[in-house]
């Protein structure tokens, strides 16, 4: 996995968390030289007593270059670090090569708040390109940082990041007594932050944000049989769906938050099923008698891809949602499973074999074009940025199971090592409703 | 205990082969050691046994594992004797319930591993109803990749974890 870089991009970059928590280390193993350089100043906070917890510009900085599309300027490498555009000398910076540059400052505000105040140059032309005096309070200064992120990709892109999204993740650790705890986690999509939402001693699989980003739908094992949970994330609070004989599993929001589909096999061998979550009724979709599981909405609402062995092998297929004749969608290589849709509809990404490997890829749905986006043996859970930009998954880094993410076109991938135990099942989550 | 004796028995032959070989083979070396693993043949055949007859070594109720070909629901042809001991012991022992667990090696996606595992299991339940257990002494658990017995990525894992087990609360 630790492959050759073919370009000039190599950046590690490494976060310590406070003494208690687990430390975080996301590793860029391969990046793009077209990769924008850019260069953010840290912010002067000399008006704040007692200093600030979060390096804002450490942040923004990080969050850039892990998309892949930028290149941070490593502050050792600064001459200057100017904090008022008059300090700004932009022949400085022309001179190190550097595109666009970002300066900052945070100050008290009247009510005791603070203000951070952030400007966004193109170095050539030596103009401002946006500007932003954002209200922060101390413990929200890192949810600030994203949003200068997503601000700063933006404007740069033309695309909206996804710095101020979620992940969520299975993460599971065997104990000295041979039991293994099993967790659901959230965090920041850093990594920051991680919450612990349930745990159990029997497994915990397939998370599913809603649209909205307030709940999450989940199966659990608890008391031996699979059923599935959705709990709001503020409160903790959670509720069991009806469950049923066999399988209770693969949970999927549709796109307007009415919906779950889902795999039982009440009625024989695994079908998908359409929960209403108004009316608490189930409806079958599928009927057939092979596996039919892993099911996903279209951005509208209107199609549903799913896994099915129907003819001899796992591939995927796609159903109108109202039900009818199922079409098969894949037909390169014999193992296509787990899709899910890109937020534009456009393209599918699914774990696909080849030669045995089991690999992330993606499906261009006009064009057919499968695209093998990653080299692991046993690559799995993809999962879409909401912006697209991005497919996080789970990858095995040498005996155990790791975060990775990659560029949708494959040029970027990094690993996300968080401490302890095995981490997998990531699942992105929407932009948060505002 | 009589598989125990024979896996000795072949222990012995095993060495006594190699040592065959090593001494140059033809000579008469390695016959002490074949007559040794003879003597042992026929005793203890497990009829005296008086603990729990699902835990009886000779009997094949004591197996309530059994193993799977990749990405094959089909149940071998080595465990069929196996099945059958257990589906007539439910027959017998109409209060007595198992839960048939079924579970997958690593590969693939966890989702349709939970299915494929559910598929092992329910191959095996309908094996032990055809021996004349009944549909609510059984009940199958599709439990996917989700708790392997060995750790590891490769065959030697994957074959221990490709497997459907016989759990009898009760007991």
């Amino acid at each position: 996995m630790q492959r050759v870089i073919k370009s000039a991009l190599i950046l590690s970059i490494m976060f310590s968390f406070s003494a208690f928590s687990a430390a975080l280390k996301i590793e860029i193993t391969q990046g793009i030289s077209s990769a924008q350089p850019i260069t953010v100043v840290p912010f002067s906070s000399v008006q704040i007593v007692g200093g600030l917890p979060v390096d804002i510009a450490q942040v923004v900085s990080d969050d850039l270059a892990r998309s892949g599309r930028f290149k941070s300027l490593s502050r050792l490498d600064m001459l200057s670090k100017p904090s008022t555009a008059e300090q700004v000398n932009f022949r400085n910076w022309q001179a190190l090569g550097q595109d666009n540059l970002v300066i900052g400052k945070i100050v008290p505000d009247a009510n005791g708040m603070l203000l951070v105040q952030f400007q966004l140059f193109d170095v050539y032309k030596g103009e401002q390109l946006t500007g932003f005096s954002i209200p922060a309070s101390r413990s929200g200064l890192r949810g600030v940082a994203h949003r200068i992120s997503d601000l700063i990709y933006e404007k740069l892109t033309g695309q909206k990041g996804a710095f101020s999204t979620r992940m969520a993740y299975i993460t599971s650790m065997r104990e000295a007594n041979g039991k293994t705890e099993y967790k659901i986690q959230v965090a920041d999509a850093d990594g920051y932050g991680a919450k612990t939402i349930v745990t159990s001693s029997e497994p915990l699989m397939s998370p599913s944000w809603s649209p909205r980003g307030d709940k999450l739908s989940y199966v659990s094992y608890e008391g031996r049989r699979s059923s599935i949970y959705t709990q709001t994330l503020r409160t903790g609070q959670r509720e069991k769906l009806r469950s049923f004989k066999g399988i209770n599993g693969a949970p999927s929001w549709s796109p307007d938050g009415s919906q779950l589909a889902l795999t039982l096999s009440k009625d024989g061998s695994a079908d998908i099923y359409i929960y209403n979550v108004i009316t608490r009724s189930f409806r079958r979709l599928t009927r057939s008698y092979a596996i039919d599981t892993e099911p996903d909405w279209s951005p509208d609402g209107r199609q549903i891809i799913f896994t099915s062995d129907r003819g001899g092998k796992p591939q995927i297929y796609k159903i109108s949602a109202n039900g009818g004749q199922a079409g098969r969608v894949t037909f390169e290589g014999s193992y296509n499973a787990r899709a899910s849709y890109s937020p534009d509809g456009k393209n599918i990404t699914m774990v696909h074999r080849v030669n045995g490997q089991y690999r992330i890829a993606t499906l261009d749905l006009k064009t057919g074009f499968t695209n093998i986006l990653t080299d692991g043996r046993l690559d799995e859970s993809p999962s879409y940025a909401p912006n697209g930009s991005m497919i996080l998954y789970s990858t095995n880094d040498g005996l155990k199971s790791i975060l990775a993410a990659v560029s949708s076109d494959g040029k970027v991938r990094q690993k996300l090592r968080l401490q302890g135990g095995e981490v997998r099942e990531p699942a992105w989550s929407p932009y948060k409703a505002r | 205990m009589k598989t125990y004796q024979k896996l000795i028995v072949s222990l012995f032959l095993s060495s006594a082969l190699a040592g065959c070989s090593m001494f140059g083979g033809g000579e008469e070396t390695a016959g002490e050691g074949m007559n040794g693993g003879a003597s042992t043949n026929g005793v203890d055949d497990g009829s005296n046994y008086s603990g729990h007859p699902l835990d009886n070594p000779s009997s094949p109720l004591s197996t309530k594992v059994i193993y799977f070909a990749f990405d094959s629901s089909a149940v071998e042809p080595q465990y069929e004797a196996v099945l059958a001991a257990h589906g007539a012991y439910l027959a017998a022992n109409t209060d007595v319930s198992v839960f048939v667990e079924g579970h997958a090696d690593e590969r693939g996606t966890r989702e349709y591993n939970v299915a494929l595992s559910e598929k092992r299991a329910k191959t095996v339940q309908n094996l032990l109803s055809l021996q004349g257990a009944s549909g609510n002494q059984t009940e199958a658990v599709a439990m996917g990749e989700e708790k392997p017995v060995a750790v590891g990525h490769d065959e030697s894992a994957w074959h221990l974890n490709r497997r459907v087990e016989l759990i009898y609360p009760a007991h």
